[in-house]
């Protein structure tokens, strides 16, 4: 029987009618006494050495407050990285300025030059026509194979060279990797691209920056994921503003995906120049400008080689990856490909030796950096693509293949540093041959083949690291953050509770299920507790949502800090009942003596805390409010399996989706119908990435795909309804709700069942193709089928950047 | 002297006088009118988050000039539960977990108003896709907006549903 309260039920979200009646209170919403109105002059060349800047012009155009140029922001930090990587040389990587508006360069199209503060958004576009900028014209950097070989032209020119970084994992293994794979009975090789893709939320970024002239406060209402992450890198690392002045405000955020995360040029910008102007400084993305100057995501050449001996277990994992970074080191960027991406390596099977190589490349490019999966999806798609390919040069079935390399005692270590602590990878794959009727397939192909279409079967396992992260560890990794998630549990003197949260929801429905988890572990209504979020000011120093986190560490630190809540309550009781404190039960609402009758309400023991005339004051403080930090003691572990079907049009190359499945362990399941949510979109995602999106670049570094005519995102009619189960349940062992996340793995389990399927299809056909690289076009796919006969194999392209929109 | 124009604007006859003859309908809206429910997603018209009804017709209105508009009649998201009652587009909304940030729900909504009233898709889920294939959701809660249109057409034509029984 469905729960209908508190863990485990889908009470509908408390969110909703504010966002379908038009209320909801998003960034660009506010609007700011006095406030004045920046445009960027952006690049509009890949690469270039600007010559001069004069602004003499725009500074007298009608309404104009003052033109800013990069010379204004010489006394300003670098937009700092969060993260750095050490290479195989041991040598950290190299770590280029990135200035808030462009000094001396520009570096790729969209990289801001100057900027106009105007009264109103057409004054500032208007004047900003007017800047007068000579750029002498560079080699645009723009193939990442090209950029790191000699003689290349340099993106920075204090840098030795292209390479952010040369990065080995486990550097150990090397050796006797290399000799598996020598020695193996099978090696499978495949080389292939993760696209590059643009997040895209559909709320464009917006900052608004305030300073108060009385007070020498500053606030910054931003489109962010992260707030106080935001505070900390912009006050202390550009701006020079102490954390105690500076407040950050994230209201409610249309959809992030990873891209609002980063701490951009632009924030700064508004903040800085709300001093500078005396005004509150507002500046809207256009969505040309969110192509442009959003971190990208993936971006990855990759070689993967598969070995296998005689019995076709696993033996050995090789990888090489260029990882692109673009122009600058957006702030999680380098973490992306190697301690998101290599620690994946193993997916959900039993291969004892590992080898990543991933070299990270600077480019004329926008940056990249973390986008939903970030690492993992690309860790997912080459060792399911490859086992795939291994499996059909061995004339083996697919699924049993990997159920023969399946892990299958936990806890298990990998070789590539991590522990896997709970997980059943046989029961996700059963559950999906049945949520996907696999046994249904042949008789569906018949019948696509009846209608002239070629079906496929594509199927594959994913694991994901979630709930980042263990900070001591992080921090030997390179990480400058800690990686904790924060808590207050406020009790009204009436009863209800105030969850002051460091996690933010942009999507995720926290307001619902956070409540539930406080709901079922005091035993009050949900209704009685509210979730605050996204203003530094009101919620203690929290690092926010990302890496589907929210639940798995902010939701430890709400249930830790609730726990101290109870506890103190329960001394509060005892005395009201005049019994010892061990004795005490909460239950439903309500405190009572253990095998006695005798009980006192939670509100009367939340009153009598605030109002503490019958209270033991001698030994505890009035008042019932908590606070929590929970530093997770691993990562946790989601995982699953996906299925998917599709039909090729032999004629055309079309691609359709006709089914879809996952069955996910997501561990323990706080609110199922957002979980369905969040999986469906990750799903969707996928398949996007799978089928439709390619941020495109030319030779020249001119971003092809910047618009979304030119940009193709799923829209209703591409995808069918998703079958999707998450009741395989393998609680996480080391959180106290037995969670672990939720919100990428769509993302990172859908793409490689997309294109097996695809491949499946073509070799129902008679098109023996091993590989085509996403998005999986119309035109690439019949490209792929007419050039099959002559090439046999179907890559169409070597590079991450390029080709067709 | 500025031009104005006069529109019937969620029920109200409202006359506007426009600062800049180029104001599009959603800058008017949002900038303007204090009406900031709908949303700017491209400015193109390639998402819909924009969507409102002209007419009781739905319109990108970030493509459409205000000064094109007099006489118009106009709904937005904040005129559709005006009296506090959701509108049964937006119950549905809610029953079928039909969007996750809320950025493109208004102009969801507003297409599915819109598509309901246009009659043309019913409550086949492959037309209700096609006929809210304009409005781009990147938490891509398509699933649930099918099902949320398809349980609104169902509960506004009562007659058809007794047909079917």
């Amino acid at each position: 029987m469905p729960k209908d309260t508190g863990i485990g039920a889908s009470p509908k979200r408390r969110e909703d009618v504010r966002f379908l009646t038009g209320d909801g209170n998003y960034t660009d919403d506010i609007n700011v006494h006095g406030q004045a109105y920046v445009h960027f002059l952006r690049s509009d060349v890949a690469h270039g050495r600007i010559t001069s800047i004069d602004t003499a012009e725009a500074g007298a155009m009608p309404g104009v407050v003052r033109v800013f140029t990069g010379k204004d922001f010489e006394g300003v930090g670098s937009i700092p990285c969060g993260w750095q990587v050490t290479g195989r040389d041991g040598k950290p990587m190299q770590e280029p300025a990135h200035p808030v508006l462009a000094q001396g360069k520009v570096r790729h199209v969209g990289d801001p030059i100057a900027a106009v503060v105007a009264d109103t958004p057409a004054q500032a576009r208007d004047a900003a026509e007017a800047i007068m900028v000579d750029i002498e014209d560079l080699p645009a950097v723009v193939d990442m194979k090209a950029a790191v070989a000699d003689g290349a032209t340099k993106v920075h020119d204090d840098l030795e060279n292209n390479l952010c970084y040369d990065w080995g994992f486990v550097e150990d293994n090397r050796d006797a990797v290399d000799k598996a794979i020598k020695d193996a009975a099978h090696v499978t090789t495949l080389e292939l691209v993760n696209n590059r893709l643009v997040a895209n939320p559909m709320e464009p970024r917006v900052a608004v920056g305030v300073w108060e002239k009385g007070t020498d406060n500053y606030t910054l209402y931003t489109t962010s994921q992260n707030p106080h992450v935001i505070r900390l890198l912009m006050g202390a690392f550009v701006l020079g503003i102490p954390e105690h002045k500076l407040r950050v405000v994230a209201p409610d955020v249309g959809g992030g995906f990873g891209t609002k995360i980063f701490h951009y040029a632009e924030e700064a910008f508004c903040t800085f120049a709300a001093k500078a102007c005396r005004r509150p400084v507002k500046w809207t993305a256009s969505r040309s400008e969110a192509f442009m100057s959003d971190a990208h995501g993936r971006d990855h050449v990759t070689k993967i080689e598969l070995a296998l001996d005689a019995d076709h277990n696993f033996t050995a994992v090789r990888t090489e990856t260029y990882a692109n970074m673009g122009a600058y080191l957006s702030t999680f960027a380098p973490s992306v490909p190697t301690w998101l991406h290599g620690t994946l390596m193993a997916g959900n099977y039993r291969t004892p030796l590992i080898y990543v190589n991933v070299k990270a490349v600077f480019t004329n490019t926008v940056p990249v950096d973390a986008y939903r999966g970030a690492g993992r999806p690309e860790a997912t798609f080459q060792l399911e693509r490859v086992i795939d390919k291994a499996a059909r040069e061995l004339g083996v079935d697919p699924i049993e293949l990997r159920r023969k390399n399946f892990i299958t005692e936990f806890p298990y270590a990998t070789p590539v540093a991590v522990e896997y602590d709970t997980g059943d990878y046989p029961a996700t794959m059963d559950k999906l041959s049945e949520i996907a009727d696999l046994s249904g397939f042949d008789a569906r192909r018949k019948e696509s083949e009846a209608k002239g279409k070629w079906r496929g079967l594509g199927v594959n396992c994913y694991i994901e690291a979630c709930g980042i992260a263990p900070s001591n560890l992080v921090g030997q990794l390179g990480a400058r953050a800690g990686l904790y998630e924060s808590a207050t549990v406020r009790v009204n003197a009436t009863g209800g509770i105030t969850v002051m949260t460091g996690s933010h929801s942009h999507g995720q429905g926290h307001e619902t299920s956070f409540p539930q988890v406080i709901a079922e572990m005091i035993g009050i209504d949900e209704s009685m507790v509210e979730i605050v979020h996204g203003d530094t000011a009101n919620t203690p120093m929290g690092m926010g949502t990302y890496g589907s986190r929210s639940i798995a560490v902010g939701g430890s630190a709400m249930v830790r800090a609730a726990e101290k809540v109870v506890n103190k309550a329960k001394k509060i009781a005892a005395h009201l009942l005049e019994a010892s404190d061990s004795d005490i039960e909460l239950k439903e609402g309500k405190f009572s003596v253990a095998g006695t009758d005798k009980s006192v309400a939670w509100g009367d023991v939340t009153l009598a805390a605030y109002v503490p005339h019958n209270y033991p004051l001698e030994d505890i403080e009035p008042g019932l409010e908590e606070t929590a930090f929970y530093d997770p003691a691993n990562f946790t572990y989601p995982s699953g399996a996906y299925a998917c079907e599709v039909e090729v049009d032999p004629e055309t190359g079309q691609v359709t989706i006709e089914r879809f499945a996952a069955a996910d362990d997501f561990g323990n399941v706080i609110n199922p119908m957002i979980v369905s949510g969040q999986v469906h979109g990750g799903i969707a995602q996928g398949v996007g990435q799978a089928l439709l999106e390619n941020c495109s670049y030319d030779s020249e570094g001119q971003l092809l795909s910047a618009s979304y005519m030119d940009y193709a995102m799923p829209r209703a009619a591409d995808l069918p309804m998703f079958t999707v189960d998450h009741s395989c349940q393998t609680p996480c062992t080391h959180n106290p709700l037995g969670v672990k996340g939720c919100g990428e793995a769509g993302a990172i389990g859908s793409p490689p069942s997309v294109v097996n399927a695809v491949i499946d299809a073509l070799h129902s056909g008679g098109c023996k193709i091993d590989h085509i690289d996403m998005p999986l076009t119309p035109s690439r796919v019949w490209a792929a089928m007419t050039g099959a006969a002559a090439a046999g194999h179907g890559t169409a392209e070597g590079r991450s950047v390029g080709g067709e929109v | 002297m500025s031009p104005s124009i006069s529109l019937t604007l969620n029920g109200e006859a409202r006359d506007i006088a426009l600062d800049d003859p180029r104001v599009t309908l959603l800058d008017l809206l949002r900038e303007r009118l204090a009406l900031p429910g709908t949303k700017k997603g491209c400015d193109r018209g390639q998402c819909g988050a924009c969507t409102v009804l002209v007419n009781g017709r739905r319109v990108n209105s970030c493509l459409t000039l205000a000064l094109t508009l007099d006489g118009a009649e106009i709904t937005t998201i904040e005129g559709l539960a005006a009296d506090g009652t959701l509108h049964p587009v937006q119950e549905a909304f809610i029953e079928n977990d039909a969007f996750q940030c809320g950025y493109c729900t208004p102009g969801q909504i507003m297409s599915a108003v819109g598509l309901i009233a246009e009659g043309r898709a019913g409550d086949d889920p492959e037309r209700i896709r096609e006929g809210m294939s304009g409005n781009i959701c990147r938490c891509v809660a398509y699933h649930g907006i099918t099902l949320a249109v398809q349980d609104a057409t169902r509960s506004m034509t009562p007659l058809k549903k007794e047909d079917a029984a």
